[in-house]
C-alpha cells in the first residue's frame, strides 16, 4: 500500500511531502512579500485614495452640514426660506472666523462660475447684517447674485458628501439642476475632443510603428547575426536614449526654422515664406511619438520572428505558393504573438503619453495626459482630474487584462 | 540576402523596394539622435546649421555650449547631475534587491496566486506615469517626504521595481533546477547553493535589471514633476532639460543632450556584453 511508505525519521510520505510543499509555498511567498505589500502600501493604495477624490466632497460636506440638512426640506421651485438662509448665515460666519471660506469658494466656484467672489464678497459684509431682519433680502442686497436661484441649488448640490458629476464633465455631460443629464454647450466641450484625439493618436502610433517594426524586424531577424547585430544599434541606442533627449532632437527637427524646413528650403521645395508647420500641432505630437515608441514594437516582433524557421517559407514555395500567398497564409500569422505583444505595449504607453505631447503638441496635439496634469496643477480641480484618471486607468487596465489573456505576463521581456 | 538568378523581374524589385523601406526606417530611428550632436559644437547661439558648419569651417564650430553647461553662472546643471546619480544610484540598490528577491520567489513552482501577484508587481510600469505620479506625490505629502531626498529615491524604487522583477524572471525561467539539486545531494547547505550557484548564474540578469532601474530613475520626468515639487536644490537633468525646453531651446540644452547620448551608448555596450556573457555561461554560443 502506497499510504504505507514512511520516510526515514518514520513520518507517512504523504504527510511530509505535504509539509514541505506547504514550508516552500510559505518561503516563495515571504520572498515576494516585503515587495508586494511596499508596492501595496506605497503606491497601489494611495491611487485608490487618490481616484476616491473623485465622488469625495466630504469635506465641504462638512463644512456646510447644517445648511445641507435643511435644504433638503426645500425642493428648488422657489427661493430658499430663511430657514435655509439662517443657516447658511450661521454657518459662513463661522467659516470666516475660522478662516475658511476660501475653501469653500473655490469648491462652490467648480458648481457654479463666479461663486468666488461671491462668497468673498459676502464675507467681507457679514458682521453689517442684522440677525432680526430677512435674511435672503440682505444677501440680496451684498450681491444681486444671491438672488439667482441657481447660486441656491449649486449651493445645495456642492454639499453633498458624494458625487459623480464629475465623470459626466469628463465626457462633456452636465447635470441639470431638475436632475436630467445634457451635453454641455458646444463651445465648451473640450474632454471628448481630448479623448477621441488620444484613442486616435494611440492607435494611430500603434498602427504606424507595426508598418514601420515589421520589414526591418523581419531584416533583423533573416541576418546573420554579424549584420543584425550592428543594425540593431539603431533600434536599442534609440530605446536607452533619455526621452527628452530624443524629444528635444524632434523640436530641433520640426521647428518652423528648424532642420526639416531649412533643408526643404533650399532644396527648394517648399518657399521660405510656406515653411511647414510641423509642430505645435498633432503631425508633431504623431511623428514624435512613432519614433520614440518604434522601438517597443521592433523587440517582441524581433523576438519572434527569430524563433521561425526560414525552412517553412522555403517549403510553401516549393510546393507552389508565390512568396506573397507563402507571406500571407505561413508566415505572417505565424507573428501574430509578436503583433499583439508590441500593438498593446505602443498601445499602452502611447495612450498615457505626457511629455512629448505637452512639448511638440502646443495646444493641438495635447492629449488626455496633459488635460489630467493641468487640472492638477494649475486650474486644482482635483476632483475632475481624478475623474479623468480613473476613466484614463480603467482603459489602461482593459487593454492590460488583454494582453495578459493573448500574451500572458510572464512572457514579457525586455530588450 | 543575394537572390537567386533565377527570381524574377517583378520580385528582384520587390526585394530592393524592401531593402530601401528598411533603411529609411533604420534612418528615421536613429538619425534624429545624430542631429544634436553636430548643434552642440555650433558657434551660433541659433539651433540650426549655419553656413559656416556646412562649408565645414573651424571657426563656425566651438565648445562654448559645454564651457557654459559646466562653469556657467547660477548654472543648474552640476547640482541636477549630482542629484540625478544620487536617486538613480540609492533607488537602483533599493529596486535590484526588492525586486531580485521577489523574483526568486515567483520563480518558484510552489509560489501561490503567481498571476495576481505579478500583475501588481509590474503595475507601476503598465500605469500612466501622470497618474503614479500623482498618486505618490499625494501619499508622500502625507507623510510629509514630498520635496524630500527619501521620497524621490522612494517615487523611483516603484518604478524601476518592475523591470528588476521581470528580468531577473526572464533569467530565472531559463535556469536549470538539476544544478541547485546536484549541489544539495553533495552536501551543499541552501544558503551556500543560493551564493555560490544559483546567484552568480543569475547576475547578468540581475545587473541588466539593476541597469533598467538605473535608466528608469535617471530619465524619469513625469513623477519628479509632481514630487520635487519646484524645489531648485531637488532638480534633476530631465527636469532642468523639461524647464529648459518649455523656455526656449538652447544649445547648452542640445550639449547635455550630446552627453546623454554618450551615457547611453555606454549601456548599451555593458548590455551587449552582458547577453554575450549571459549566452555564454549557458552554453548557447554567443558567435
Amino acid at each position: 500500500m502506497p499510504s504505507e511508505i514512511r520516510t526515514s525519521d518514520g513520518e507517512l510520505l504523504s504527510v511530509k511531502l505535504k509539509k514541505v510543499e506547504r514550508r516552500r509555498r510559505t518561503t516563495a511567498f515571504l520572498l515576494a512579500a516585503p515587495l508586494l505589500f511596499f508596492i501595496i502600501f506605497a503606491y497601489l493604495i494611495p491611487i485608490f485614495q487618490m481616484l476616491g477624490r473623485s465622488i469625495d466632497n466630504v469635506q465641504m460636506h462638512e463644512f456646510l452640514s447644517d445648511t445641507h440638512d435643511v435644504m433638503q426640506t426645500w425642493d428648488g421651485s422657489e427661493m430658499p426660506g430663511e430657514d435655509v438662509t439662517s443657516t447658511f448665515f450661521y454657518e459662513l460666519k463661522g467659516l470666516v472666523e475660522e478662516k475658511n471660506h476660501g475653501k469653500i469658494a473655490t469648491r462652490l466656484n467648480y458648481e457654479k462660475g463666479g461663486f468666488t467672489s461671491l462668497i468673498k464678497k459676502t464675507a467681507r459684509k457679514l458682521d453689517d447684517f442684522d440677525e432680526n431682519a430677512n435674511f435672503l433680502d440682505q444677501f440680496i442686497d451684498v450681491h444681486k447674485k444671491w438672488g439667482d436661484i441657481e447660486y441656491w441649488l449649486a449651493l445645495k448640490r456642492g454639499t453633498d458628501a458624494y458625487h459623480y458629476r464629475k465623470y459626466l464633465t469628463t465626457f462633456d455631460f452636465e447635470q441639470k439642476y431638475d436632475g436630467s443629464i445634457e451635453r454641455i454647450p458646444e463651445k465648451k466641450r473640450i474632454n471628448v475632443t481630448l479623448w477621441l484625439r488620444t484613442i486616435f493618436v494611440a492607435a494611430g502610433v500603434t498602427f504606424c510603428c507595426f508598418l514601420l517594426a515589421y520589414p526591418i524586424s523581419h531584416l533583423l531577424s533573416v541576418l546573420p547575426t554579424r549584420y543584425s547585430n550592428l543594425l540593431m544599434i539603431c533600434v536599442l541606442l534609440p530605446f536607452w536614449t533619455s526621452l527628452l533627449v530624443r524629444t528635444s532632437s524632434w523640436m530641433v527637427l520640426l521647428q518652423k526654422q528648424g532642420v526639416l524646413n531649412d533643408t526643404l528650403v533650399s532644396l527648394g521645395i517648399v518657399a521660405d515664406e510656406g515653411r511647414l508647420e510641423l509642430m505645435y500641432n498633432m503631425t508633431g505630437t504623431f511623428i514624435a511619438m512613432t519614433q520614440i515608441l518604434l522601438p517597443f514594437m521592433v523587440l517582441p516582433l524581433y523576438s519572434v520572428m527569430k524563433t521561425i524557421p526560414p525552412s517553412l517559407m522555403r517549403a510553401a514555395t516549393s510546393m507552389g505558393a508565390t512568396p506573397f500567398h507563402a507571406f500571407r497564409k505561413i508566415y505572417f500569422p505565424l507573428t501574430y504573438a509578436g503583433i499583439s505583444a508590441g500593438s498593446i505595449l505602443v498601445f499602452v504607453l502611447s495612450i498615457g503619453y505626457y511629455i512629448t505631447p505637452a512639448l511638440v503638441g502646443g495646444a493641438k496635439g495635447t492629449l488626455i495626459s496633459n488635460r489630467i496634469a493641468y487640472h492638477m496643477q494649475q486650474s486644482l480641480d482635483w476632483s475632475l482630474a481624478t475623474a479623468m484618471a480613473t476613466v484614463l486607468l480603467i482603459a489602461v487596465l482593459i487593454v492590460y487584462w488583454l494582453y495578459n489573456k493573448i500574451v500572458g505576463i510572464d512572457n514579457m521581456r525586455l530588450g | 540576402m543575394a537572390l537567386p538568378k533565377y527570381t524574377e523581374t517583378r520580385y528582384r524589385v520587390w526585394h530592393y523596394s524592401y531593402l530601401v523601406i528598411c533603411t529609411a526606417v533604420f534612418f528615421f530611428l536613429i538619425a534624429p539622435l545624430f542631429v544634436i550632436i553636430p548643434l552642440s559644437f555650433n558657434a551660433e547661439q541659433y539651433i540650426h546649421f549655419s553656413d559656416g558648419m556646412l562649408a565645414l569651417q573651424p571657426e563656425a564650430f566651438s565648445l562654448r555650449w559645454y564651457e557654459d553647461m559646466i562653469y556657467g553662472t547660477k548654472n543648474p546643471w552640476g547640482i541636477a547631475a549630482r542629484n540625478s546619480i544620487y536617486y538613480a544610484f540609492f533607488s537602483t540598490i533599493g529596486a535590484t534587491i526588492l525586486g531580485t528577491v521577489a523574483a526568486l520567489g515567483l520563480s518558484s513552482r510552489y509560489m501561490p496566486y503567481k498571476q495576481l501577484i505579478m500583475s501588481i508587481l509590474i503595475s507601476p510600469m503598465i500605469i500612466p506615469l501622470i497618474i503614479s505620479g500623482s498618486a505618490i506625490f499625494f501619499s508622500l505629502a502625507k507623510l510629509g517626504l514630498a520635496a524630500t531626498f527619501p521620497g524621490i529615491v522612494i517615487a523611483h524604487i516603484i518604478l524601476g521595481t518592475p523591470f528588476v522583477v521581470i528580468t531577473v524572471t526572464a533569467t530565472l525561467s531559463g535556469f536549470d533546477d538539476s544544478i541547485t539539486r546536484a549541489a544539495s545531494s553533495l552536501g551543499s547547505t541552501p544558503t551556500n547553493t543560493f551564493f555560490k550557484i544559483t546567484l552568480p548564474l543569475i547576475t547578468p540578469g540581475i545587473i541588466s535589471g539593476a541597469l533598467f532601474a538605473f535608466v528608469t530613475s535617471f530619465d524619469e520626468i513625469v513623477v519628479i514633476l509632481f514630487v520635487a515639487g519646484g524645489d531648485r536644490n531637488l532638480t534633476t537633468i530631465p527636469l532642468q532639460m523639461w524647464t529648459g525646453l518649455r523656455e526656449q531651446l538652447s544649445p547648452t540644452i542640445m550639449a547635455v543632450a550630446t552627453c546623454l547620448i554618450i551615457l547611453s551608448t555606454l549601456i548599451l555596450i555593458v548590455t551587449e556584453l552582458l547577453r554575450r556573457r549571459s549566452e555564454r555561461i549557458r552554453g548557447i554560443s554567443a558567435q
